[in-house]
């Protein structure tokens, strides 16, 4: 008996922990850096965003915060990298349902390793920890239309 | 073990028996609750209470004439006399009941120190003090521009006290200090500061939040000149604090929120203010929540509760020893156990302290994680947050084994 936690700590989100994908500041004159907190534990995503011609070049990302959290960030860079604005804001969209609305509809080619996030459902106060990165990644997204 | 603390254990098991709460499993262990700085458990002799007043006594106080009313409003006014008692405050008419340690220091900030400070006055504060002890300050500086002076925390996790006798100066009107670190444990030189403080003629507030619930505090051997804590980490109910300050400072305070009960008659144009305590209490109050405190209160005086606190001091002495033997984790807090509190914070490498909650909760062990309302403390360390267990009366050595050996697991899963 684990209660979960096996689950919630699986292998994939231990080792994009212990070696995060796309981790670092980007400098350069075109990137879009957003900075996102969780007050409640003192989590901290940036994420550093390049487009081009409506198309997700690169992101990455520094921070510091549970295991959850920086997983999460870093499976989100792995899956958002080289797609289009439109399909950004889809996968935004998909993984809000996924992990908030508990819906399973993931595409099954899109979907990575953020089906390994599944066990987060289960411990609700982790939820937050987990859509970190896709708070800011919005965010990013978003200050692009503008 | 020492036959003392032998005798303690034995008293505990009494003890445990008091708090319903403590038969619960948490995934399927026995719940080892080490949450105590945030808030503690119940005993039945409050909860019957609150369970009684509600069944038999209850009405709005202070106004009817009515059989019910007079009865709600004597248990509501005699907690008064407990708590004046309990920290040997020389009137029950000092006791303010307010909302909880944070209420307190707001009304005390906004109704005396915002009509009795000016520019350029200066506040002493601490580099360990809970958010509740600076986020009113800075509001009050930002409105009339007083000056926010800190005494340092050193590397030794200890107030800087060389240095707390520079910066409490002439131009210092009040030191704000916490008794005891939320984050760290470390318990603050009381007699020092305030003897600093009072040779400069400096007011000394003192958040007692985390030590009125373990020892006594008696304000007036201490001298000290404002008293602030709340009910729930005492074993009382939530929503219910006090604020005690000397009669000669409530004098001069002014009332924060206007309503019934506050004033003494009211006209159209204008209001008189109702006398002390009742014009800093507008509105209906938490009656069964003050009269929960008062249960609370007589529960600690039964038990002895200063005298528990050795072996919730024991208790946290020894799991911060077997977890300090342990390679992975770091303990913070001051080197001589005499420094430090029930509580201490603890990190394991680079494992997050949210991860290390999730783990021991899976385990039936309960503590708290994050920056515990004390960013600036923690970041001074060089921490983000911490993992931080704390003891209170009803603790076995069970509770401390079963987090030394959640730790162990914590660390298995994650290397």
């Amino acid at each position: 008996m684990d209660n979960g936690l096996d689950d919630l700590y699986r292998e994939i989100i231990l080792d994009h922990n212990r070696n995060p994908r796309n981790y670092g500041s980007i400098q350069q004159d075109s990137v879009i850096s957003i900075e996102e907190y969780n007050p409640l534990c003192g989590d901290k995503i940036i994420i550093y965003l390049i487009s081009n011609a409506g198309i997700v070049e690169k992101v990455q990302f520094e921070g510091e915060g549970c295991s959850i959290s920086q997983a999460s960030a870093s499976i989100m860079t792995d899956l958002i990298a080289g797609v289009d604005i439109e399909q950004a804001n889809k996968l935004i969209e998909e993984f809000h349902n996924f992990m908030i609305d508990n819906n399973d509809d993931f595409e099954q080619n899109q979907l990575g390793d953020i089906d390994a996030l599944q066990g987060v459902r289960k411990f609700p106060a982790r939820v937050k920890c987990a859509s970190l990165a896709w708070a800011s990644l919005e965010k990013a997204i978003n200050s692009l239309d503008n | 073990m020492h036959d003392d603390i032998k005798s303690l254990e034995n008293k505990i098991i009494n003890i445990r028996n008091d708090f319903p709460i403590l038969n619960r499993e948490i995934n399927e262990h026995n719940l080892s609750y080490l949450d105590n700085a945030a808030s503690s458990q119940k005993p039945n002799i409050v909860l019957d209470k609150i369970h009684s007043i509600y069944s038999t006594s209850y009405a709005n106080v202070h106004r009817g004439v009515h059989t019910l009313s007079m009865e709600a409003t004597q248990a509501y006014e005699t907690v008064r006399n407990t708590v004046a008692k309990f920290i040997n405050a020389p009137n029950h008419q000092e006791i303010i009941y307010t909302k909880g340690t944070t209420d307190s220091i707001n009304l005390f900030c906004l109704g005396w120190a915002k009509n009795n400070l000016k520019k350029g006055d200066k506040v002493v504060l601490s580099e360990v003090e809970h958010h509740a002890n600076l986020v009113p300050w800075f509001m009050l500086r930002d409105t009339i521009g007083i000056i926010i002076e800190y005494i340092p925390v050193g590397k030794d996790y200890l107030l800087d006290m060389n240095i707390a006798e520079q910066v409490i100066d002439s131009k210092t009107k009040v030191v704000s200090i916490s008794h005891i670190s939320n984050s760290l444990g470390t318990i603050a030189p009381l007699k020092e500061i305030i003897a600093i403080a009072h040779k400069n003629n400096a007011i000394v507030l003192i958040d007692g939040a985390q030590s009125v619930p373990h020892e006594r505090i008696d304000v007036t051997s201490l001298d000290i000149d404002v008293l602030v804590f709340s009910a729930h980490k005492m074993c009382g109910p939530t929503g219910v604090g006090i604020l005690w300050a000397k009669k000669s400072i409530l004098d001069q305070m002014e009332p924060v929120i206007g309503g019934g009960d506050m004033i003494s008659s009211v006209t159209f144009d204008n209001a008189k203010w109702n006398d002390i305590p009742y014009r800093f209490e507008a509105g209906t109050p938490n009656i069964v929540g003050v009269i929960g405190l008062g249960s609370a209160i007589e529960y600690l005086e039964a038990v002895n509760f200063s005298e528990l606190s050795q072996f919730s001091h024991y208790l946290s002495e020894y799991a911060r020893k077997e977890l300090s033997s342990i390679p992975e984790v770091q303990v913070l807090g001051p080197d001589n156990p005499n420094d430090r509190s029930n509580l201490f914070s603890f990190v394991i490498n680079d494992i997050h302290p949210h991860d290390i909650a999730q783990v021991l909760d899976a385990q039936g062990v309960a503590i708290r994680a994050g920056h515990h309302c004390a960013q600036p403390t923690l970041n001074k360390f060089g921490f983000s947050s911490t993992a931080r267990a704390s003891f209170y009366l009803y603790n076995s050595i069970e509770d401390a084994k079963q987090l030394v050996d959640g730790v162990h697991s914590v660390i298995s899963r994650f290397t």
